[in-house]
């Protein structure tokens, strides 16, 4: 692969999800051949974002497509060490869950899965756009056509709860990117002049700290895929999309692209020197501190297995914002160690949560004990995904933490690390009982033997079992061989 | 100049005059159609004729029968009626095709030869109050355009129609007799009728007769504001887009209210702006707070209508009130959002507009709460549907995205926030409605109506389904909608008288 032009590669990304798209519906009647299909377009995808890393590791910053809609609005790409990390996460755990669906499609009969699969690689091509924007304006059509694109999976169920967590979907992120990210956009265009993303910033000495404070809100605010409380409730009621809608959009692209914009938009539009110059990004701190700790206690009342990850992932979002805020570089590094630590991590842990819906037919923690006898590799997995959520070592999660608390400690500010340590011992608090109840407690012996035959099970499906384990290993493995995700977030900040 | 060319601007009204004419001795639907077709055909090729030239040269002044102006019409042909007149007359013949059996569908036999000979007639007066500089004139084409719009109205097949289309004539003909009352008091103060040397006058006038100018200019700003239904004003317009025949729903919806609001546009920077500065005169003043209110009131209206058309036509009163608040805010980026937006609307309003005459040729029913699942059923139908819908809220990538951009900058830049916040949260509500038609499209069980409806034939879905491409590409490459509508502002405010220190 390396024989193409990095620039071919960047276009090639862009393009294989949407043609994806396009051909999945021909093969209709032919599930074998659509799944094919899907698998062969996510296995081309990762390959061709891999086959970037090279280059970008080596320099190159290969760009495809400069498009004048009109005057100052581009419609532009180009690669930079983050949109990579993000393209690089997205694109192969679309791969991973691409089997993963597989299994769940079939093992619950889910209706409408041609459609299902458009929509994923639709999703997949408008994370590809959001990762390798080389703007504002383009992030924020591809930020669009990802909430568009993702709200038939969400409302895929088509019944009242369903249709109706449709909505608050499209009504809350639609809705915080048409009033508050919009007028961001446009008014930063008007302070700047450009909407590209320049290392460094492009609003240094272009505005006062009063109204870098307001902009910032409007894209902290605006950018609800980032789940920032109090606009975080579209993210639970998503939950009742098919697990691998939940595991890939609403644990990985969706709202890795939210915390991605944000970080985006604090290093390359504010410009971290700028934001701590002027000191108008310490309210973000407590802003992302609150939704941390707040979305944690929620999360440790929550009976209902996807629930509690959902609150889990709020807060584990804040965490990227809350390391973005603390303004220092080497947290920014933190922060992006972190989407991929958290994508990789709760991507499994939503596996698990599938795996068992789709061979015990439970979704209740309270129903889950003993489970951990009848499924191993499924618990297993999951052990492993929620020791990187506390982020204890030998896991991916540690090292995000680790670069999170260096950076607070390095620039003296406490709050940060105070905050860090009360939502660890959190995430701990609900994320072990699941695990003490999977393997420890007895399962009720209320059925005779062989009198309920759904009671009865084993593992889930083969391709669901591989795909989790396949993202357990990742989490450990990213643990133990970091330096490309390293290289990259360092990268970022390095210019 | 070849003797073809520099009789382009009489072309652009006497071949739909003449082929009204002849249209009235045809029987046959059918071959009326064939007709009407090859006419509307003609005229955007003489549009985007003499938008070249003009792009390239410079305004045109073509006297009719010769005599000079001011006493002879002058038909003056500049960048912004170029602009309309390629608007009006591009989406016409785009839509013709989809007429044949869409109309068959819902008029008599007998009467189909009839529909598009009105047809061709309001196309006469909505290219003809484009193209002439004659304020007198212009209202002789706004009768002959608004005669036969009331005939083709009640054409519907509802018997409400007739009801509608009445109601349409006599608030219409309050209308034109308001703009011809402010008309006749421009003619007292200056003793011109051209446009132009109306201008030329107005100033000194002015000095002499303060009242009967600003008076004038009420009861012309009245008169066109009743026709392109600029909220309160816009009663007429739910129930006449409602009951009119498909076709002319679609038809009247992207090309009237537009030609009205380019009236408007005219009015106030070609006549009042040069004259005075406009500073001085209540337009603005006016027309925020009544954009403002048809953004939200009709928006909501739009929200609680389970008739989609209906449901479309409040939206449309919410969409022009954009184009006034373009117009309202007088700078540059918002003159060119709201010009723009003229242009996009037209596309995205006939597309959506089209959608529902395929869905009510197809299930017989455009009520909501009937179409369940219609999305699976016609599934390109509803695709339209959706396409133009987004580029209606104004989704990024889409022709509407580019209006609303270029608004919330001109708000911004006149330093004014809380109108761009006020543009973001009224498109929320378009998305209100649109997702509340796309959800019971695609996520209710199919419903009855619709089980057995499929894509409308070819005629009708490919009309339908370039404009919805129109509706998008024009989100991406503006250089036709944006580019013109950028320098269309830069003229008129470059027209404009300024007073004072500014």
């Amino acid at each position: 692969m390396l024989a193409f032009a990095p620039e071919s590669l960047v276009l090639a990304a862009l393009t294989i999800p949407l043609l994806g798209a396009l051909v999945i519906p021909l093969f209709h009647s032919a599930p074998n051949a659509r799944e094919s299909v899907t698998l062969i377009t996510a296995g081309a995808l990762a390959l061709t974002v891999w086959s970037l890393l090279p280059h970008v590791l080596a320099g190159a910053r290969p760009a495809a497509i400069d498009l004048a809609v009109v005057p100052g609005l581009n419609i532009a790409f180009q690669v930079e060490p983050l949109g990579l990390l993000f393209a690089l996460v997205a694109a192969s755990l679309w791969l991973v869950t691409s089997v993963y669906s597989i299994g769940y499609m079939r093992g619950n009969n889910e209706p409408r899965q041609t459609s299902f699969y458009i929509c994923f690689a639709v999703a997949l091509w408008a994370t590809m756009g959001i990762a390798f924007a080389k703007n504002l304006f383009t992030l924020f059509i591809f930020y669009e056509i990802l909430t568009l694109s993702t709200y038939p999976l969400v409302a895929h169920k088509a019944n009242g709860e369903a249709i109706r967590a449709g909505r608050i979907y499209l009504l809350i992120l639609i809705g915080t990117s048409m009033v508050l990210l919009l007028p961001a956009i446009a008014w930063t265009y008007v302070l700047a002049g450009t909407l590209d993303f320049t290392p460094g910033g492009i609003l240094g000495g272009k505005a006062t700290p009063l109204v870098l404070c307001v902009l910032l809100a409007l894209f902290a605010f605006g950018i609800g895929k980032a789940a920032l409380m109090p606009l975080h409730f579209w993210l639970p009621a998503a939950m009742v999309a098919p697990t691998p809608v939940s595991a890939l959009l609403h644990a990985v692209a969706v709202v890795k692209a939210g915390v991605f914009t944000i970080l985006k938009v604090i290093v390359y539009i504010f410009g971290i020197e700028t934001l701590a110059y002027a000191g108008s990004g310490t309210w973000l701190v407590y802003a992302a501190g609150f939704t941390l700790i707040a979305a944690s206690l929620v999360a440790l009342r929550k009976d209902n297995l996807k629930a509690r990850l959902a609150y889990s992932t709020v807060s584990q979002l804040s965490y990227v914002i809350l390391a973005a805020a603390i303004l220092a570089p080497i947290s920014a590094v933190g922060a992006a160690m972190h989407i991929a630590a958290h994508a990789v991590s709760k991507i499994t842990l939503f596996f698990a949560a599938g795996s068992i819906y789709t061979a015990a037919h439970k979704t209740e923690i309270s129903e889950l004990a003993g489970i951990g006898r009848r499924m191993p590799w499924t618990m297993g997995a999951f052990t492993i995904g929620a020791i990187s959520m506390i982020g204890l070592p030998p896991t991916a999660g540690f090292l995000g933490k680790w670069f999170m608390l260096s950076g607070a400690a390095q620039t003296g500010q406490w709050l940060p690390v105070a905050i860090i340590v009360a939502s660890t011992l959190l995430n701990a608090a609900y994320f072990l009982p699941i695990i003490y109840t999977a393997f420890f407690e007895r399962e009720p012996a209320a059925h005779a033997v062989g009198a309920d035959a759904a009671h009865d099970h084993g593992e889930a499906p083969l391709p669901i079992v591989i795909a989790l384990t396949f993202t357990a290993a990742a989490t450990v493995g990213l643990f133990l061989f970091p330096d490309g995700l390293l290289t990259l977030a360092k990268l970022m900040v390095g210019g | 100049m070849s003797a073809l060319t520099a009789q382009l601007p009489g072309l652009q009204v006497v071949i739909p005059l003449l082929g009204a004419v002849v249209a009235a001795f045809i029987r046959r639907g059918t071959i009326a159609w064939g007709w009407a077709t090859l006419i509307t055909a003609m005229t955007p090729i003489v549009a985007f004729a003499l938008l070249i030239q003009v792009w390239t040269g410079g305004p045109i002044s073509y006297h009719m029968g010769g005599w000079p102006p001011p006493i002879g019409i002058e038909y003056r042909v500049d960048l912004l009626n170029a602009f309309v007149l390629v608007l009006v007359s591009l989406v016409s013949a785009i839509m013709m095709p989809y007429a044949r059996r869409s109309v068959a569908h819902e008029i008599d036999g007998d009467k189909q030869a009839w529909f598009y000979c009105m047809y061709l007639l309001c196309l006469t007066g909505l290219l003809g109050i484009t193209i002439t500089g004659d304020a007198f004139n212009a209202f002789v084409f706004m009768e002959i355009s608004s005669l036969s719009s009331y005939v083709l109205i009640a054409m519907g097949r509802d018997r409400r129609a007739l009801v509608a289309a009445y109601q349409y004539l006599i608030i219409g003909t309050i209308g034109a007799t308001f703009y011809v009352v402010g008309v006749g008091l421009l003619y007292l103060v200056t003793g011109s009728l051209n446009f132009a040397d109306i201008a030329l006058r107005l100033g000194e006038a002015s000095a002499v007769y303060p009242r009967p100018v600003l008076a004038g200019l009420a009861f012309l700003f009245v008169g066109i504001s009743l026709k392109l239904a600029l909220f309160p004003l816009h009663v007429w317009l739910p129930n006449a887009y409602a009951y009119a025949p498909s076709f002319a729903t679609a038809f009247l919806a992207a090309t009237a209210t537009k030609v009205a609001i380019y009236l408007l546009l005219r009015v106030i920077f070609s006549i009042y702006g040069v004259a005075l500065d406009l500073k001085t005169l209540p337009v603005s003043a006016v027309l925020y707070p009544l954009s403002i209110a048809a953004m939200f009131i009709a928006s909501i209206l739009a929200v609680y209508e389970t008739n989609l058309k209906r449901m479309l036509a409040y939206s449309s009163v919410a969409q022009i009130g954009y184009i006034t608040l373009g117009i309202a805010l007088m700078n540059q980026a918002g003159l060119t959002g709201g010009i723009v937006h003229l242009f996009n609307h037209a596309l995205i309003k006939g597309a959506l507009f089209l959608a529902l005459g395929a869905i009510l040729y197809r299930a017989g029913t455009i009520k909501l709460e009937q179409l369940g699942g219609v999305g699976r059923t016609m599934p390109l139908t509803c695709a339209a549907f959706v396409v133009a819908g987004m580029s209606l809220m104004g989704v990024p990538g889409t022709a509407g995205f580019i209006s609303k951009y270029y608004l919330i900058v001109g708000a911004l830049n006149a330093g004014m926030w809380p109108i761009a916040f006020l543009i973001v949260a009224s498109s929320l509500i378009a998305l209100v409605y649109i997702g509340r038609a796309v959800e019971v499209a695609y996520f209710r069980p199919v419903s009855s109506a619709v089980a057995h409806a499929k894509d409308p034939p070819l005629l009708m879905l490919v009309p339908l389904l370039v404009l919805a491409f129109a509706s998008v590409y024009f989100g991406i490459d503006t250089e036709l909608s944006a580019g013109v509508a950028g320098r269309v502002a830069e003229t008129l405010l470059s027209g404009l008288k300024v007073g004072g220190a500014n």
